[in-house]
């Protein structure tokens, strides 16, 4: 069992050795080093502490959970501004025993934190791919003809709301995209309705895993 | 009197298309329901009136009233704008609300798009819960009947507890028994919406705490307090006394800091759970077919690869041919060199100088500037076969439910000049008529938008009066053509541009619903495209005598020689010969007015294809006409006015001098 103290350090030296190829310099996380090295997590080699391959599974991981816990903050949870770092923080912690892997499907395994750094995969990531089951994902993301049921949207904005609602989204909806360039649109029951990106961006879509256009049966 | 009121008491109406008759102290009938479900259309049925419509949604920005044809002329009809839901979102929506709230009615009818009944349906739902009459109309019954659905009206009625009826507005179908049930209907018993959680525990205590007031239910009315919709607080809690209104904005805001989500998330999902309960014992819909023909033709106008070129073909053909050629060509032609030329004017001078003995007076009506010879000559042979036939291509346009898709394609330039793609209708219809065009920047969403707008309407878009003529004045001159459009094109998204930085407010947003593309209905062309003109001769024609009676005016007291002498070293400065003064001093009056002044000069052949240009460009900028200014005051007030056309003024000789010094600067010869 390790403890959130290494975890942090892994996080950290994660980021720094796979992501930047650079070393962290900070005291607090070198000292964490010792006992994560005992751990059989990182090993000392040239002056330097570097993950050995359990460590670098193990810091993945840590990052993994930190971004998804970014991800759900600011696009459900819709929490912004200078909290939202620590909280993703104590997050990350929380987000153990597949609890991550349960957040990444419901977040329709997002590749990217709002940061736009990479989300290391899951075991679910690729069962997903491979599988191609079903995925949550922006409306604006999703292939032009691609069907799916509304799933929640994620806007702090009561008139795009209203705008959303008066159109027919709402979690539950069935909805079928059509087209994504020069506007969105997209068909809601018997209408169609066009959208500007900004309102695309807040509808989240849980996609039906096969879209066979001639699939005559399927609403 | 201001002058506004003055000039509207000479013309003689007002500047919009419906009157008013309130107080007409007949019980009322409201029309209410979403955008483009046809309202408008069930209006003129059971009025017998005609209010404009169109395939698009927010055709109608204004209420409308007119008395009831059928049911013996008992009732007060009125039409209102469409909204979404009780909570509104753009003024136009707010309108409808307001109504709902403040005017008691013997009726309510609900017109839903039947085909959408399943997202229309909780609306409905919230009108019944106000405790209103309501009567559910189904509305587009055909469209329901040809893509397969079923619906069971009688089942429908009997788990709403309301009258239902379906109708095909268009054909008439239907409205006989509306009428019917409009004589009959009673106040809805009121069953409530379950709304469960934290909302139906807010409402429950908001309605507590108010009293029996007005007629709308009291859970409606904490529904709406809690959504904060409403500038109508005070009549929303229905007392007038200060601490128990205090006492029912602790409850509510209570209420609301309880939910996480806003109240109108909670309701709307509620409703639409209702909705789904009820329709699934009388709906039944079939499977989806395959595209069909007009979706396929409606995802090629959306697509920029076909969509641009088709955008291309129908200015070709709608504007170019039919409006530039055929009307603006071939029947002022005849209008213009037949009819007037050589049957009216020489008659009327004739007949002027044997009835007249005074010069002066003749002048007024016959002669160059006359009345008859001037005034009516230009308004009926120039103007008139352009607007019409304008109006006829815009209706057409309109009525096919091309314009959404034209804005979905055109949103993201319209974003860069602060407007969104909602904006395409009114600047579209500007090419007809700015000053309905200014009325109609009504539907757009924000102030901003709005300003921006009539802004550009001022400066940059020709009317098609305008543009006619501008059309016949560069006519020769291929690349004079060319150049007018390319500076006007590039003054209109610069200007743009620079207001969207320049105004503050945030940015706008796009959303839109795209109608069913429908072959337009010739009658239906036929009437808007009489209803606009006549509405454009009640504002036009008697401008037009007003300019010549100004001109002849000026002519006798020596004013209009002393300002077309003060214009003259402003139109040499832009490089234009002295007679072009006098077009510009028309141009005050109306700008197509100072176009066709233009066009005389341009037919004496004393203008060059640089100087053809200039003026094109200047005029095309120059100020609004008379009553596009007035209307621009009534939409946006004195100040902005103002502000808006000294800025135009100064903009237009600007760019008039810049294109001629770059112009002359390259030895161009156009």
């Amino acid at each position: 069992m390790i403890n959130s103290l290494i975890e942090e350090a892994l996080e950290h030296l994660y980021a720094c050795e796979v992501e930047d190829a650079t070393y962290p310099e900070e005291e607090s996380i070198l000292a964490a080093m010792g006992e994560a090295s005992s751990a059989g997590l990182v090993e000392f080699r040239d002056g330097r502490y570097r993950l050995t391959r359990d460590g670098q599974a193990a810091g993945g991981d840590v990052v993994r959970r930190h971004r998804l816990a970014e991800r759900l903050l600011s696009d459900v949870l819709a929490v912004a501004g200078e909290h939202m770092p620590e909280d993703a923080c104590r997050f990350e912690h929380v987000l153990q025993h597949g609890l991550d892997d349960k957040i990444c499907i419901l977040l329709g395994h997002p590749s990217t934190c709002p940061h736009g750094k990479p989300i290391p995969r899951g075991k679910c990531c690729r069962k997903a791919r491979g599988d191609r089951i079903e995925e949550i994902s922006l409306l604006c993301d999703g292939k032009p003809g691609a069907k799916g049921v509304v799933a929640y949207l994620t806007t702090r904005d009561d008139r795009e709301v209203q705008k959303l609602m008066a159109m027919g989204i709402l979690p539950g909806s069935p909805i079928q995209l059509i087209r994504r360039f020069p506007s969105y649109v997209f068909q809601v029951g018997y209408s169609q309705f066009t959208v500007d990106r900004p309102l695309a961006a807040v509808i989240y879509v849980h996609w039906e895993s096969e879209n066979p256009p001639q699939d005559q049966k399927k609403g | 009197m201001s002058v506004g009121t003055l000039l509207r008491k000479i013309i003689g109406g007002e500047c919009c298309e419906n009157q008013n008759h309130t107080g007409t102290g007949l019980p009322k009938v409201l029309i209410v329901g979403s955008p483009n479900v046809g309202k408008s259309v069930l209006f003129n049925r059971l009025t017998g009136r005609y209010v404009t419509v169109s395939n698009y949604p927010g055709t109608t920005v204004e209420v409308s009233r007119g008395r009831s044809k059928v049911l013996e002329g008992r009732f007060e009809v009125v039409d209102t704008p469409g909204m979404y839901s009780l909570s509104a979102i753009t003024d136009e929506e707010r309108v409808a609300c307001r109504l709902l709230l403040n005017e008691p009615a013997q009726a309510v009818l609900h017109v839903i798009d039947a085909k959408n009944i399943e997202r229309m349906l909780g609306v409905t739902l919230q009108l019944i819960e106000a405790g209103l009459p309501v009567i559910l109309v189904l509305n587009m019954a055909d469209e329901v009947r040809r893509l397969g659905i079923r619906i069971d009206t009688r089942r429908l009625g009997e788990l709403l507890h309301i009258p239902v009826v379906e109708t095909v507005a268009t054909t008439g179908e239907g409205i006989g028994e509306l009428a019917v049930e409009i004589g009959e209907v009673q106040p809805a018993a009121g069953q409530k919406v379950d709304y469960s959680g934290e909302l139906e525990q807010a409402i429950t205590e908001v309605a507590e705490q108010l009293d029996e007031a007005g007629g709308i239910s009291r859970r409606t009315r904490a529904l709406l307090l809690l959504q904060e919709d409403s500038s109508d607080i005070e009549k929303l809690i229905g007392t007038q006394d200060a601490i128990r209104t205090e006492a029912v904005r602790a409850v509510v805001s209570a209420g609301r800091g309880r939910l996480e989500h806003s109240p109108h998330y909670y309701a709307t999902l509620a409703t639409k759970r209702e909705a789904d309960r009820i329709l699934s014992r009388a709906l039944s819909l079939p499977a989806p077919g395959m595209p069909n023909f007009r979706e396929k033709l409606s995802r090629l106008c959306m697509h920029p690869l076909t969509g641009i070129p088709l955008l291309l073909l129908v200015l070709y053909f709608g504007l170019y041919k039919f409006v530039g050629e055929f009307g603006a060509g071939t029947v002022v032609g005849f209008l213009e060199d037949t009819v007037f030329g050589k049957g009216i004017n020489p008659w009327v001078n004739r007949a002027a100088e044997a009835v007249i003995p005074w010069q002066t007076l003749r002048e007024l009506f016959a002669g160059q500037y006359g009345i008859i010879t001037l005034g009516v000559r230009y308004a009926v042979a120039i103007i008139l076969p352009i607007v019409g036939t304008f109006f006829v291509a815009f209706s057409i346009l309109e009525d096919s439910g091309y314009l959404p898709r034209l804005a979905m394609l055109i949103d993201r330039v319209f974003k860069k000049i602060g407007l969104n793609g909602r904006a395409v209708i009114p600047i579209v219809l500007g090419f007809g008529c700015d000053t309905m065009a200014t009325m109609v920047t009504r539907t757009l969403e924000t102030r901003r938008e709005r300003v921006i707008a009539s802004f550009l309407l001022a400066l940059a878009i020709p009317c098609s009066a305008q543009l006619g003529v501008i059309l016949g004045l560069l006519a020769g001159h291929p690349y004079a053509l060319l150049v007018w459009a390319g500076a006007v094109a590039t003054i209109f998204l610069l200007a743009g541009l620079l207001a969207a930085r320049l105004l503050p407010g945030r940015g706008p947003s796009f959303y839109m619903e795209l109608p069913p593309l429908r072959l337009p209905k010739l009658t239906n062309v036929a009437v808007k495209t009489y209803t606009r003109i006549v509405w454009y001769f009640r504002e036009v024609l008697p401008l037009f005598i007003l300019a010549s009676v100004f001109i002849w005016v000026g002519r006798v007291t020596g004013i209009f020689d002393l300002l077309v002498r003060g214009l003259e070293p402003v139109v040499n400065l832009i490089g234009l010969p002295d007679g072009a003064a006098v077009a510009f001093l028309f141009g005050f009056f109306r700008r197509d007015y100072g176009a066709a002044g233009l066009y005389d000069l341009q037919k004496a052949g004393a203008l060059s294809g640089v100087q053809l240009a200039v003026a094109a460009i200047t005029l095309t900028l120059f100020l609004p006409c008379i009553a596009q200014f007035l209307m621009m005051k009534k939409e946006r007030g004195w100040k902005l006015t103002l502000l808006t056309s000294t800025g135009i003024l100064v903009l237009a000789f600007v760019v008039g001098f810049v294109a001629n010094a770059i112009l002359n600067g390259l030895g161009a010869q156009l």
